[in-house]
């Protein structure tokens, strides 16, 4: 069994190794859509239903790909262990928030418009990112680690101190809102349908009445179309991002950050001034994450909730699981994680619960009550028990746990981690010109 | 008599490892009362020495000499308490590694340290000084980048040539930790070559290299020398030292004890009570 389960895994990165990268991406992505149409049929979706199940997996992997990605710059390729990514992201989105939200809104914000807001977030989040790295700079491994998840802390709980719900500086007023969190300006794909993009209450646009007009007819909703749109959008920022540090890894710079991952006293001997590049990696890296947290956020709540260090270990989990060290592995481990690790086990709850009747209000409320009727080969309240709705996030815990310790043990690179990602501008695979020069 | 200030980082790339500097006869290197203690230990204790240029100088010594810490002090690796390091006219004590390394003095180190997971080619691409795409914002921006490729291509060519010249371009694919002991003082060596330093500092650069590969580096060292390099080498083998560096430095407790040829230095009776430890 266990052979066979080798085997089926050899075959599988064999499969992997001999791929293009854009033909894995695309084969990973209708391989999802595909799962995840076949759920949604099982579950009796109609059309609107299928299409925001879709949206909603498109969204989520598109967001956690670029985390991956910034991290990837950093820990991948740099081997610089920043255990402070939500700490960072969280700087982008209240940065935006409390630029762009309007002064009148509780808590106020300063109103600018939203694409100096975004420019803004991304900014702080890298300057936040470089002074973090300061200290940090002689710090290497478990230390560094250490300072950075402490920093991150530091970042929520400050957001989240009554101190900053609201403050007036020069006269200005804005806030976090604290503990109640603060609500963000409305996504910015709504431009396309409605005649106030600002206003929720807004008509939609000739153009919005059109699309939705036509989406209605067969059934999937207005949200739904304005969502769909936005995670189509949202593809395209992923294929930007990845493209920008692809360039970055292919070059003299990241064949130093490289160097600085493998053995940083040798780059230093070389002639590279290895805090710099240290530094430099660290703004872009949490400029990044930054972004990817706006663009999660946008058009719905910033609370502190969403920035906990699990925030960050997910963001790993995810980039273990593609491989660190290659970017297009950490696009597959972003669209695998988020879709089968973070959403699956919602939708195996809903598939049990559809199948096994549970009865209302029979859900055990401890491991005791679920466990018990094992005794007489009774294994729905345990099953009940397991998918409850309370236990749905433990039990995507117990997931990352058995995906973990299989990879570790047998995978340890991730899905594409072996992979050589040249870090050179041009091509080493052979000498131009060859033997006879 | 230049002057850098330590932070000019950019020492031109295309500068020739042959000196042309007007001031040819001071040593390149001069080393004056360093002194470096850890804890109760005084690992250098007041060191003066100089190396000429063109030379291939030897440093020997029992274990626990100084000669490690001596090259950690010289490139930066480590700071002195006290005492000068002068190169080439210019004072570079405290200065960090990398910052030596640009000026044009370079070291390996004695256990191999190889980058692993790049490769042979990555490794002697990484070296070069002045390489334009080492910023960030030009080795991404369109447009600009055109001229980072341009030099890649250039690096590449070179990092070719160099691993020809030390036999390891039939490697050039490999993973650096796929090497074999001896290949990786070679790639050790190709890597500083790469740099175009004035001098470069070797520690221990045949411990582990088999008979053969080892005439072939010495053979090596011979012609980069002819060429205008100038070495300071930290060696065991006596044989080697005897046969290949003029003159030898026989450091002992952190001082030099000799200083001169090979003959003076095999036929000075405090060599040997230095290595034997006890009365001759």
């Amino acid at each position: 069994m266990s052979a066979r389960v080798d085997d089926g895994m050899a075959a599988v990165s064999e499969w992997f190794d001999g791929r293009s990268d854009a033909a894995l991406l695309l084969v990973l992505a209708v391989g999802l859509y595909a799962l995840f149409t076949g759920v949604s049929l099982v579950l009796g979706y109609d059309l609107g239903g299928i299409v925001n199940t879709l949206r909603r997996i498109t969204f989520l992997s598109a967001i956690y790909a670029m985390l991956v990605l910034a991290l990837n710059l950093q820990w991948g390729y740099t081997g610089l262990f920043n255990l402070g990514v939500a700490g960072f992201m969280a700087v982008g989105v209240y940065t935006m928030g409390m630029l762009s939200t309007a002064p009148t809104t509780n808590p106020p914000g300063l109103g600018l418009p939203l694409p100096i807001g975004i420019l803004g977030g991304v900014i702080a989040a890298a300057l936040v990112g470089a002074v973090a790295s300061l200290p940090a700079l002689r710090l290497r491994g478990d230390y560094l680690a250490i300072v950075t998840l402490a920093f991150s802390e530091i970042v929520r709980l400050t957001y989240r101190s009554p101190v900053f719900e609201t403050f007036s500086v020069a006269g200005l007023s804005l806030g976090t809102g604290g503990s109640t969190g603060m609500s963000l300006p409305t996504n910015p794909i709504r431009i396309l349908f409605y005649e106030n993009s600002q206003e929720v209450t807004s008509p939609p646009s000739a153009f919005g009445e059109a699309v939705f007009g036509t989406f209605e007819a067969i059934g999937v909703r207005a949200p739904v179309v304005e969502g769909t749109a936005y995670a189509i959008v949202l593809l395209f920022v992923v294929a930007g991002v990845y493209a920008l540090l692809r360039r970055v890894g292919n070059s003299p710079f990241g064949r130093v950050l490289k160097a600085i991952r493998e053995d940083e006293t040798v780059a230093g001997a070389l002639g590279k001034d290895t805090r710099l590049f240290k530094v430099k990696v660290f703004a872009l890296g949490c400029g990044l994450m930054g972004l990817a947290a706006i663009l999660w956020r946008i058009g719905g709540l910033a609370s502190t909730a969403d920035f906990r260090p699990i925030t960050t270990f997910y963001v790993f989990v995810a980039l273990i699981i593609g491989g660190a060290g290659s970017n297009t592995g950490s696009v597959v481990g972003g669209a695998v994680f988020a879709s089968l690790l973070f959403e699956g086990p919602n939708f195996v709850r809903r598939v049990v619960t559809q199948y096994v009747d549970i009865g209302i209000g029979q859900t055990p409320s401890t491991i005791f009550e679920a466990v018990g009727p094992l005794a007489s080969l009774d294994v729905t309240p345990l099953l009940a028990y397991t998918i409850s709705d309370v236990n749905v996030s433990a039990l995507r815990l117990v997931l990352l746990g058995v995906v973990l310790i299989y990879l570790i043990q047998n995978r340890p690179e991730g899905l594409l981690g072996h992979r050589t990602e040249t870090a050179a501008s041009v091509d080493l695979s052979e000498r131009p010109g060859g033997e006879d020069r | 008599m230049t002057t850098t200030a330590p932070d000019s980082d950019d020492a031109p790339a295309d500068e020739s490892a042959a000196t042309t500097d007007a001031d040819a006869d001071a040593p390149l290197l001069q080393v004056r009362e360093l002194e470096k203690s850890f804890g109760g230990i005084t690992a250098v204790d007041g060191a003066t020495f100089e190396v000429e240029r063109g030379t291939i100088t030897g440093l020997i010594g029992p274990n626990g000499a100084g000669k490690s810490t001596t090259f950690d002090l010289v490139t930066g690796v480590q700071t002195p308490d006290s005492g000068q390091v002068v190169f080439d006219g210019t004072d570079i004590t405290g200065w960090r590694p990398h910052q030596a390394a640009n000026r044009g003095l370079v070291r390996t180190f004695q256990i191999a340290r190889e980058l692993d997971e790049m490769t042979v080619l990555e490794n002697a691409m990484l070296a070069p000084r002045g390489q334009v795409g080492e910023n960030l914002w030009r080795a991404v921006l369109p447009g600009v980048r055109k001229e980072v490729v341009r030099q890649e291509e250039q690096l590449r060519e070179q990092a070719w040539e160099t691993l020809e010249f030390l036999e390891l371009d039939h490697l050039a694919e490999e993973y650096a930790g796929a090497l074999s002991g001896g290949q990786r003082k070679l790639l050790e060596l190709a890597r500083v070559l790469m740099i175009e330093p004035e001098m470069i500092l070797l520690d221990e650069p045949l411990a582990g290299v088999n008979p053969t590969l080892e005439e072939k580096l010495l053979d090596r060292l011979h012609s980069l020398r002819d060429d205008g390099y100038t070495f300071l080498l930290v060696e065991h083998d006596m044989d080697v030292i005897m046969n290949h560096c003029e003159p030898v430095i026989v450091l002992h407790q952190g001082e030099v004890l000799v200083e001169g040829s090979p003959e003076q230095v095999k036929n000075d009776d405090r060599v040997l009570e230095a290595y034997l430890g006890g009365e001759v």
